[in-house]
């Protein structure tokens, strides 16, 4: 039998069938919804006189447009509500599971899904989100999807989709101190730049990846998509395994562990081929900052702005745009420019983990005057465990206080948004034009870097407080 | 839902060379609200389109009256970003049925081609002389036929060739959309799950 990845052994376990000169026919496992990009797709079923095919299959949570402060009262804007009461009636209707604003689960999609076991290995998952391939960390296949599929798998569990070609990214080496998995994929769309793997599914792997934990695979998955990938995904190893041991679903039904035995094989042969390979030197990578308006415009914290895309090549007038947009110049330094905003949150960096580097970097130190902090949990469980650990405490010390759960400035659908012309370190994923409210400029980083912007008011190396 | 038909396109064209178009800058998250797919045409590159007063601004394309029609022609890499449908529902409802950039962001492409809005790919060099004839000749007209994958530009005397699955070719033409594919095999799809054990 010919050498396969571990994209295509799963993508062709949920082979149903393969249209000739067309898409194939995918079976979905499991399916995420949120406020936002469903109310199209369940109006679509109500006309065709349709119900949800496959609801157990099928959670939902809202996040996009809810607010971080007092969750619980109303919604104050009529739209959002609308929109959140939406979901419910139809998550009603349809017997799917929702966990809800004010639910002790709720949390951002991306986030509670794996937090609470619901992503597993070997899987097919969908969100009409963009950055579902997060859930690729688990060795799924997972990829956002528009509310025309969102109505699709909804009505038959299935997608039509023409296969990606595959691509390998090998990370190998040390991972440098004050370098998160954050400033490992922003250096690598940084070189393969916005659209560099448009088409394909990037398979990440090497020494430096399979060091990381699930919250740092998770990071560097999310973003596959700022680099046009259809996914990206690690494959499970006993990381994976025992972070899914311990979450709420294997934990409240141990009886299915013996389910991990079947995930043990799920990797790429050894010979298999891939359409693309890209190897990376982690030993190179330092903490990244972005400096224009699309993720890949990126660069080393210590560096200076580039005078255009390519060295030696005339500046495009996209690029000037872009840098006329941040009000930098070609050629400026990053390190020193002040700052007003930080956030720390989002489906990229809203885990644990990512207040734990935060807090440990601000720890004794006091947040700068004149910097408006938004610290955003993911979820509910990542909120209690904020507390539980004591890290509220040293943010309360140092002068910031958390909100409650949600998508927040990431996309600034809720009140959270960054004023026109300010600067935010925001450890997000999209610093495109508006992101975080119109005019409003994004600076992407890691929550270290965000750290160190937060306590100084100024774009920092967090090496240099470390 | 069946969508409007699309085989034959005679169109001038409108120009924006600018590469990485993300579809939030297509549609900005603050009007992603609503629960209907209508609409959404009026804030079609709002931030670009409107200064922050709310008046138009006159140095965006599509306030320049000089250039109107249904196909949109722009920089590599369009729609990129979220997987937001409205980008495309923005694109459709404001009155394009078809893009020319040299390539597409995976989700928006799918995302359009389930709207009835065609994706054209050409090479970026010819895009480029594309963009450069449009604007020194804003009537110029683009014939798009879906039947034969082809794009012409009668008065320049130019024709290409451009991808387009099959499948996704027979559902722009008759206006079907793949919900109905899936729907007509749901046996299959029941099948599959007892096989799978699922």
């Amino acid at each position: 039998m010919a050498s396969k990845t571990l994209f295509d052994k799963i993508w062709d376990a949920h082979l149903v069938r393969s249209i000739e000169a067309g898409p194939d026919v995918i079976y979905i496992d499991r399916h995420y919804i949120h406020e936002v990009t469903s109310p199209q797709a369940f109006k679509g079923l109500e006309e065709r006189g349709i119900k949800v095919f496959r609801p157990a299959q099928t959670l939902a949570t809202a996040d996009h447009n809810t607010p971080t402060k007092d969750q619980h009262l109303p919604i104050k804007d009529e739209l959002s509500r609308n929109q959140v009461n939406k979901l419910i009636e139809n998550c009603r209707k349809n017997g799917i599971d929702l966990f809800g604003l004010g639910h002790q689960y709720n949390g951002i999609v991306h986030v509670i899904g794996p937090e609470l076991g619901y992503t597993r290995p070997g899987d097919t998952i969908v969100c009409g989100d963009s950055h579902t391939s997060t859930h690729g960390a688990f060795g799924a296949v997972a990829f956002g999807i528009g509310t025309s599929e969102v109505e699709m798998v909804l009505a038959t569990q299935c997608i039509l989709q023409t296969r990606p070609k595959t691509m390998k990214i090998k990370v190998d080496g040390e991972i440098q101190k004050g370098v998160t998995s954050k400033d490992i994929i922003m250096y690598i769309i940084s070189k393969l730049t916005s659209g560099g793997a448009t088409g394909y599914f990037v398979e990440y792997c090497g020494t430096a990846i399979e060091k990381l934990s699930m919250e740092a695979r998770m990071t560097i998955c999310n973003m596959s998509i700022e680099m046009g990938a259809r996914g990206g995904l690690i494959a499970p190893d006993e990381v994976t395994f025992s972070y899914l041991k311990k979450t709420r679903y294997f934990t409240d039904n141990p009886f299915e562990l013996k389910i991990f035995d079947s995930w043990k094989n799920l990797k790429s042969d050894r010979d298999a081929k891939y359409d693309a390979d890209v190897n990376i030197n982690a030993n190179e990578i330092r903490p990244m900052l972005t400096y224009g308006t699309n993720p890949g415009m990126a660069a080393a914290v210590d560096e200076n702005i580039p005078v255009s895309e390519k060295a030696g090549e005339k500046p495009s007038s996209s690029f000037l745009k872009s840098l006329e947009y941040m009000g930098f110049s070609p050629g400026e330094k990053l390190a020193g420019h002040n700052i007003e905003f930080v956030f720390v949150g989002s489906c990229t960096n809203g885990r644990i983990e990512d207040f734990r580097a935060f807090a440990e970097l601000v720890k004794g130190k006091k947040k700068a005057p004149g910097v408006t902090a938004l610290l955003v949990p993911g979820s509910k469980l990542v909120e209690q465990q904020i507390i539980k650990e004591g890290l509220l405490k040293t943010l309360n010390e140092a002068g910031f206080e958390l909100r409650q759960p949600g998508c927040s400035s990431c996309l600034a659908m809720n009140e959270d948004k960054i004023p026109a012309g300010k600067y935010a370190v925001s450890t997000s994923n999209r610093n495109f034009e508006g992101r975080q409210g119109p005019g409003a400029r994004t600076l992407l980083a890691s929550p270290l870097t965000a750290a160190a912007a937060a306590v100084t008011g100024k774009i920092t190396d967090p090496r240099d407080l470390m | 839902m069946p969508k409007e038909k699309l085989n034959i396109l005679e169109s001038t064209c409108v120009p924006l060379p600018l590469e990485n178009i993300d579809t939030d800058q297509i549609i900005p998250a603050r009007f992603l609200s609503a629960t209907s797919r209508e609409g959404f045409g009026d804030n079609l590159f709002r931030d670009w389109r409107y200064n922050k007063g709310g008046e138009p601004n006159n140095s965006f394309v599509l306030n320049n009256k000089k250039f109107y029609g249904k196909i949109l022609v722009t920089g590599k890499n369009f729609g990129c970003g979220s997987s937001r449908e409205h980008a495309v529902w923005a694109v459709y409802d404001y009155g394009f049925r078809v893009v020319i950039s040299s390539f597409f962001a995976d989700i928006f492409r799918n995302n359009a081609l389930n709207n009835g809005l065609l994706p054209v790919i050409l090479p970026e060099t010819e895009v480029l002389i594309l963009l450069e004839m449009i604007s020194l000749d804003p009537s110029l007209k683009v014939r798009i036929d879906v039947s034969e994958k082809k794009l012409e530009i009668p008065s320049a005397g130019k024709s290409y060739t451009f991808e387009l699955n099959p499948y996704k070719q027979e559902c722009l033409i008759k206006g079907l959309d793949d919900i109905d594919y899936l729907l007509n095999m749901k046996d299959k799809i029941v099948e599959f799950e007892k096989r799978k054990g699922i």
